[in-house]
């Protein structure tokens, strides 16, 4: 018998007396489950139903996180704040992946671009001051930033880099995490990025007394253009 | 109605006059109060420390001395929970079973009981010194007793209720606990003692006098002016 | 001495370390305000605990098939996916890896499994490198210390000691500034990312439905831990499943609450393979461990079976009067506060370990707190009850027994408190002093006094 047979068969045997459903007062019941993320809406925090009010939600909720939230009416303003950034980080050199936006956005920072969505040389990303991403969606409940490694430039763009801009656009903003999920199903299913991950927020980390430090192996900043 | 008046083995032993107190209360009301003399603990002990067939032989007692209660009120958190939520486990299994859970729904923590069986919150009494509750565990989080004692007071002349900080972090009682871990005891004991000195209180008032008693021996010990007294006691200041 | 003793010797001293407790409660008064914000930014806190206790109960009591379906979907992307029976096994079968690849350096994020089968001494042993690189598990792992919280490893730390311990062990400047001393930590673990060949992980959940696990953190470190290595190895329990990854959107910001009084942490990242085609990063080779240890017979206690669920928050930890007054290392095991004093006796055995279920006032502070509903207080009564049924101790059946006795005959009882009673003036005599025998209350509480007219005294003159 494998060791995988060994644990199935004493799991298997461990269930056969059943255990009563908490919250039910001793009764047991048949399963309850595969409805949580519908039902999950109604407990979690509220949400606007509204595009205003969520985009206010996100705007509200980036800045609490210490994000910077800038909402561009072009991708000509985009590459224009892109450019500010630029000489107010002075940024040397750039990292980012090619997409519709990216490449429509970056280029004009007359950067040298390291490009991650192909095989790279990870020592050159971590001399790069910025990691230019898009992302799947912005989730207005909780100011997140939905990226997968197919979406935003492999696994370690969003990450490594001490500045992440991200790319978006307002289409992509979704009310909650119930929606954020069901995007991902929508959008993969069958086939998921290797990788999906929420940001919310730049790095952060409290080990030290409690007290919260921005940019703890994360990037220490995490900016988010909106189109 | 006839109601059947638990008295915990301590409140027996040490604190009477709260016991005392809430029979003349009930009276005052307009009911007859029944003690089984034959009832001298409710078996928490032994339960606590584990020891279930101990603690069964004397809950078994307990059972066959309240079978024909129309109503049981006892004056105390704890002793409550035992009788409310740890009797039916207890007697699962057992040919008690039944009976064990016909009495847990019979049961009533006192203030519970003035509150949400009769409907009374005003008994007219007078108690002109500033207070602060404190909840014991068993009655707060077995028993959900928290807005009970607190009206019942609200209608207290001259009384005045200030609410302590941590109000509901355990004192460090706990029972067995008390004796077996000292140290951890008394160290809880001593900041909820800090926190209701710092009210500016004249009293610590509870539901539970097991609290107040390993309350009251910290004070004691430290000199301190701040007193403790049954809820019981407050309520039948007339 | 066995652990029982040691667990009182150091309570003891714990118990007086004032210093400690002022740390512990101010480092917990952050957390706490944030907790009671975020629980009541939800429409309703008390129906997401429902609904989470709910999603636990279907993933461990089907955990069979959820298993199965786990392993097969994330099998089918190329994951190897290894089962562990004994913490032994699991050590042995990161070392193969490790041997196999030939590596000399391991990244390690925040695993609490890890830290249960002793890893890190296994891999030191064999001769590789191995480095903590969540900054609360970097600084316990300098210090040579066990973690001191489940979430919060250097809790029980000041800054200053903090930074003494960085200028011993990494050369740095001295400094009193708590984004100074992070930003020496980053830099000295930068390299480390960077070259590693292994990087080890644990899970906070794995999803059966797509084959995937999730890693909850604020610092980007699993990440990277993830990102950069050649090699990644992640281990975790069995009992992490839930059913479905749309499960999350539920578990993740309850666990942000409970575990940190945060909306969400940092980044919450679901893994589902290694390195797939056309993907341009992340390990060639990715090997996720199933360990048992133990938790197969925790499963057939149904009774307690429900401590499986848990999501390892801390929230129980937080709100222990006990865990604030002993602190973390006096608990001498890997998993602290009411879940561990609850799930130590299952995984390291009952007799050795029942005394963290003794160490309890049963104040239920815990039950509240659990985002998943385990019944942790009554789990302790019911340890105590098994512990007690196996091996009874003389002086405590005794004890009972004439308990009972006691209790059964009201006329003995009358005499007991007579006797009481009377000999009270002798005991105050000796009171506090080692010839008392109230001597654990009156050590450091005045008794109150036998009244003299006892309530059954009193009701029987009425009558």
């Amino acid at each position: 018998m494998t060791e995988r047979e060994k644990i199935l068969a004493r799991v298997r045997e461990a269930l056969k007396t059943p255990a009563p459903l908490p919250g039910s007062h001793g009764e047991i019941h048949l399963p309850a489950s595969a409805k949580t993320i519908s039902t999950a809406r109604q407990w979690l925090p509220k949400v606007g139903e509204s595009f205003d009010e969520q985009l206010a939600l996100f705007a509200k909720n980036t800045a609490e996180l210490k994000a910077d939230f800038q909402l561009l009416n072009s991708a000509d303003e985009a590459r224009q704040a892109l450019l500010r950034l630029r000489e107010s980080e002075n940024w040397k050199r750039a990292a980012c992946h090619s997409g519709g936006l990216t490449d429509a956005i970056c280029p004009p920072l007359n950067l040298p671009l390291l490009r991650t969505d192909k095989p790279y040389n990870v020592h050159e990303l971590e001399t790069c001051d910025v990691g230019i991403s898009e992302c799947d969606a912005l989730v207005a409940q909780t100011g997140s930033v939905l990226v997968t490694n197919r979406s935003a430039g492999g696994r370690a763009l969003s990450v490594l880099p001490p500045h992440h801009v991200v790319l978006a656009r307002r289409e992509q903003l979704v009310a909650d995490l119930p929606a954020a999920f069901e995007l991902l199903q929508q959008k993969y299913v069958a086939n998921y990025p290797s990788m999906i991950s929420f940001i919310t927020g730049p790095s952060r980390t409290g080990d030290i007394e409690r007290i919260l430090v921005l940019g703890a192996h994360g990037p220490k900043k995490l900016t988010i253009f909106c189109l | 109605m006839t109601v059947t008046l638990f008295i915990p083995c301590f409140m027996d032993a040490l604190f009477p006059r709260a016991g005392i107190c809430m029979v003349e209360i009930l009276e005052r009301l307009g009911h007859k109060v029944v003690c089984p003399e034959e009832i001298v603990c409710c078996g928490q002990p032994p339960f606590n420390s584990g020891y279930w067939d101990e603690a069964r032989a004397v809950a078994a007692k307990v059972l066959q001395q309240l079978q024909n209660a129309e109503v049981i009120v006892i004056g105390s958190g704890s002793c409550g929970a035992m009788l409310n939520n740890f009797y039916p486990e207890l007697f699962k299994d057992t040919p008690q079973s039944e009976l064990a859970k016909q009495i847990s729904a019979r049961t009533w923590e006192f203030s519970e009981f003035l509150v949400k069986k009769l409907g009374v919150t005003d008994l007219g009494a007078t108690f002109p010194h500033k207070v602060t509750f404190h909840d014991g565990c068993h009655g707060l989080r077995e028993l959900g007793v928290k807005k009970s004692p607190r009206e019942l007071l609200g209608h207290v002349r001259g009384l005045q209720l200030v609410e302590m900080a941590e109000v509901e972090t355990c004192c460090g009682f706990g029972g067995t606990f008390a004796t077996k871990l000292p140290m951890i005891s008394t160290a809880m004991g001593d900041l909820k003692c800090a926190n209701a000195i710092e009210t500016g209180a004249d009293y610590i008032v509870s539901n539970d006098s097991s609290c107040l008693m390993h309350l009251q021996g910290l004070l004691s010990r430290q000199g301190s002016k701040l007193k403790t007294i049954h809820l019981a006691e407050v309520l039948n200041q007339q | 001495m066995n652990f029982a003793s040691q667990f009182l010797k150091d309570a003891r001293v714990m118990a007086g370390d004032l210093q400690h407790r002022k740390i512990i409660r101010t480092a917990l008064s952050h957390y706490e305000v944030a907790r009671d914000q975020r629980k009541a930014s939800f429409q309703s806190w008390e129906s997401a605990r429902q609904l989470a206790a709910e999603a636990k109960w279907d993933a461990l009591n089907h955990l069979d098939k959820y298993l199965v379906e786990f392993t097969a979907k994330i099998e089918a992307r190329g994951t190897k996916v290894h089962w562990a029976s004994t913490a032994a096994q699991a050590r042995e079968i990161i070392l193969q890896i490790v041997r196999d690849k030939k590596a000399k350096s391991v990244i390690k994020s925040k695993a609490m499994t890890a830290e249960e089968i002793h890893l890190n001494d296994a891999l030191e042993h064999a001769g590789l490198n191995v480095v903590e690189n969540d900054l609360g598990e970097f600084i316990v792992q300098l210090r040579h210390e066990a973690p001191y919280h489940i979430v919060f490893p250097s809790m029980h730390l000041t800054r200053g000691e903090i930074s003494e311990l960085f200028q011993r062990e990494l050369g740095s400047a001295p400094t009193n500034d708590p984004e100074e001393l992070t930003m020496i930590a980053r830099r000295a673990l930068r390299k480390k990312f960077l070259t590693a060949d292994i990087g080890i992980t644990g899970a906070n959940f794995a999803i059966a439905e797509t084959g995937m696990i999730s890693i909850t953190e604020n610092e980007g470190n699993a990440r990277l831990t993830a990102a950069l290595p050649k090699t990644m190895i992640s281990l975790l329990g069995i009992e992490k499943i839930l059913p479905k990854m749309g499960d999350l959107a539920l578990f993740l910001p309850i666990l942000a609450t409970a575990g940190a009084g945060q909306p969400l942490t940092c980044y919450n990242t679901m893994y589902g393979g290694p390195r797939q085609p056309g993907e341009s990063d992340g390990p060639e080779e990715w090997h996720v461990v199933l360990l048992d240890n133990h938790r197969t017979e925790l499963l057939a206690d149904a009774e307690q079976r429900d401590a499986l669920h848990c999501i390892r928050c801390g929230a129980c930890l937080n709100v222990c009067p006990i865990f604030k007054n002993i602190g973390g290392h006096t608990y001498g095991t890997t998993y602290g506060g009411p879940i561990g004093s609850v799930i130590t006796p299952h995984l390291r055995g009952l007799q050795d370990w029942k005394h963290l279920s003794n160490a309890s006032s049963l104040c239920g502070a815990c039950t509240e707190a659990c985002p998943v509903k385990i019944n942790l207080h009554h789990h302790l009564l019911q340890n105590r009850r098994n512990a007690a049924a196996q091996q009874p101790t003389l002086k405590e059946r005794i004890g009972f027994k004439s308990f009972v006795q006691l209790a059964n005959h009201p006329k003995l009882w009358a005499f007991a408190k007579k006797f009481a009673r009377l000999t009270q003036p002798l005991q105050k005599l000796v009171k506090g002093t080692r010839l008392d025998p109230g001597y654990h209350w009156t050590q450091t509480r005045d008794l109150p006094d036998v009244a003299p007219e006892t309530f059954k005294d009193w009701w029987r003159k009425r009558k």
